[in-house]
């Protein structure tokens, strides 16, 4: 079987800090791979390497059959990469930028045009076409910056961090775009803060902390593999959400965590449900929710890393905050 | 498993040479469409160059010649090559700013080139040194400078400036490749070339009186050799003296500066 991308044992050290301790990862053609990992994990380099923008001092990444380091010039070809920070130039317009993309791939005048303002009005930017760049919106220049990496029809894409900074409607947009991709066969490598994103957009999902892999499969290998399944108990009176607490944490062996008056606590055999059921009965408190789900995407991560990704989602907030204040200025 | 991914057939293993030309070409147009959209730039790029020009000539004029038409064949040359020591900081001042708002990064993603975009944005900072020389030329004339020589040693004046413009832009793009912020790269240009600049004779006929060490200085400096080369071009004088050591300045600049940008984009990148 031939990989779309295929990275073996990379590793990156920028002077004494080692950012890559030996990563590898496949994915299948017209997948989307899923990179998660909190900021500093190694995402960016990873990608930046797969990018053939940087050299791994150790390891040797495939994409799309060319190595990313001998064949560089091919692999070029067959990429398309929007970074972390949107890559389009403030100063042209909307059209300009991606007129400039198409030429510097070869396209014809005519067809760089033809080809812009196709993009254009498929991201919804065509009344804004002849505008500066400096006057869009973050979610506008994501989505321009998303056009310019498809003007030469990649077959492998590079999304770094694509909805970082948007708000939930961009977000939402930016997914139905790589949905869209997938279908028409292109291969997307996206790295994300977002468990949300990832559990979304990707089949398979690799699991990043500190410069390695710690976990891969799809998500809901991902989630079964933590054990889990989380046993969710919403007593119907506020009062007794302390006694039904103390209930579901003796039969689930662990403190339940308690959030707005529902507990919830990790199972691992299903059949201790009936058992929480007849004991809350047992001590009359009349249930309002009751449900067995698998565990999420942060409670994995929590299991596999040790730390919460609410730390994360603070920091992308103020990231979020930041984008909008340089947006303003 | 076979893929529609792979295709090696039809995929060229690197940039040809005319492409890599058409490359540089585009980008240039990229840096120089710009202005369009940035109308700031060119007056910029105009309106500084004719007030330098007008306040040198009516204020120190009279004072260091006799007179503002005295004083013209001596300042036009000199001010025209301070600018183009200025306007060499914003090729690293572009550049910096590609790098950081990652604009860089998605010209190296394609399969372009690997010279071009710096190579693009010299070739349009060059047409901006060019456009510049012209208006500062335009406004002397206006004001009665006059061309002593021939069209000849005016164009061999254009080629003289914009060579020396070029090797020594070098010092902007390693300046560009360590700071971390466009703003840096125009801070650190202006604390060097203002000294640099006025540490020679662009603004005076020589250095009589000024004191030995200081004189020494003002003397040997590379900005010297090219206001003198440009004055023997613009006004008659000595002109291949100067402009060999001014060129050898440059290059000496450029083969020092040219592999620690190289080094230190590496490192960055």
């Amino acid at each position: 079987m031939t990989y779309a991308i295929q990275a073996e044992g990379l590793v990156k050290r920028f002077g004494a800090t080692e950012a890559l301790a030996g990563v590898s990862l496949t994915a299948e053609p017209g997948t989307v791979l899923g990179i998660l990992g909190p900021n500093g994990a190694g995402k960016t380099t990873t990608t930046r390497i797969l990018a053939t923008l940087i050299e791994p001092t150790e390891g040797s990444a495939r994409v799309g059959g060319f190595d990313v380091h001998k064949d560089a010039h091919r692999v070029r070809q067959l990429i398309g990469l929007t970074g972390q920070y949107a890559g389009v130039d403030e100063m042209l317009t909307g059209t300009e930028n991606l007129i400039l993309i198409g030429r510097l791939l070869g396209m014809s005048r005519r067809d760089s045009r033809a080809r812009a303002a196709e993009l254009l009005d498929r991201f919804e930017l065509t009344e804004a076409a002849e505008r500066a760049a400096k006057t869009y919106s973050g979610g506008m220049r994501r989505r321009l910056d998303l056009a310019a990496s498809l003007i030469g029809r990649p077959q492998i894409l590079f999304l770094d961090e694509p909805t970082t900074g948007l708000d939930p409607r961009s977000r939402g947009g930016l997914w139905d775009i790589v949905r869209g991709l997938t279908d028409d066969g292109v291969t997307v490598l996206l790295t994300t803060q977002y468990l949300e994103e990832a559990d979304q957009l990707a089949d398979d999902i690799v699991v990043i902390d500190r410069g390695q892999v710690i976990a891969h499969g799809t998500s809901d290998t991902l989630k079964s593999q933590v054990g889990g399944q989380i046993l969710e108990v919403r007593p119907l009176r506020a009062a007794e959400v302390g006694n039904a607490a103390a209930i579901v944490g003796e039969l689930a062996g662990s403190e339940p965590e308690l959030r707005d008056g529902l507990i919830a606590a990790p199972i691992t055999d299903p059949a201790l449900m009936p058992a929480v059921v007849r004991r809350l009965d047992d001590a009359g408190i009349a249930v309002g929710e009751l449900s067995l789900r698998k565990s999420s995407l942060d409670e994995v991560f929590f299991a596999l890393t040790g730390h919460h990704t609410d730390d994360i989602d603070a920091e992308a907030d103020e990231l979020a905050a930041a984008a909008k204040q340089e947006a303003r200025t | 498993m076979s893929t529609a991914t792979l295709a090696p057939e039809g995929l060229a293993r690197r940039v040809s040479p005319g492409t890599g030309v058409r490359n540089v070409l585009t980008l240039a147009w990229r840096n120089l469409v710009q202005i369009k959209h940035n109308p700031m730039e060119l007056l910029d790029l105009s309106i500084q160059p004719i007030m330098f020009v007008l306040l040198f000539a009516y204020v120190f004029g009279p004072a260091m010649e006799g007179s503002v038409q005295a004083y013209l064949p001596v300042v036009i040359p000199g001010i025209i090559a301070q600018n183009a020591l200025f306007a060499g900081m914003s090729t690293g001042f572009g550049l910096n700013t590609d790098i950081t708002k990652g604009v860089f990064d998605r010209f190296r993603s394609l399969p372009i080139a690997r010279s071009a975009p710096l190579a693009g944005r010299i070739l349009a900072d060059t047409v901006k040194q060019a456009w510049s020389m012209m208006i500062l030329l335009l406004v002397g004339f206006a004001i009665g400078f006059r061309l002593e020589t021939n069209v000849v040693a005016l164009l061999s004046a254009f080629l003289l400036l914009l060579s020396f413009a070029v090797l020594f832009s070098w010092t902007s793009v390693y300046i560009a490749m360590v700071v971390n912020e466009p703003e840096k790269v125009q801070i650190f240009g202006f604390t060097v070339i203002f000294p640099l600049s006025f540490l020679s004779t662009a603004f005076i006929k020589s250095t009589d009186g000024i004191p030995g060490p200081v004189a020494w200085v003002m003397d040997n400096s590379p900005v010297t050799h090219l206001v003198e080369a440009m004055r023997g071009l613009l006004v008659g004088g000595p002109v291949l003296e100067h402009a060999w050591i001014a060129l050898a300045w440059g290059l000496g600049i450029s083969l020092v500066f040219a592999p620690l940008s190289l080094h230190a984009f590496k490192k960055r990148a």
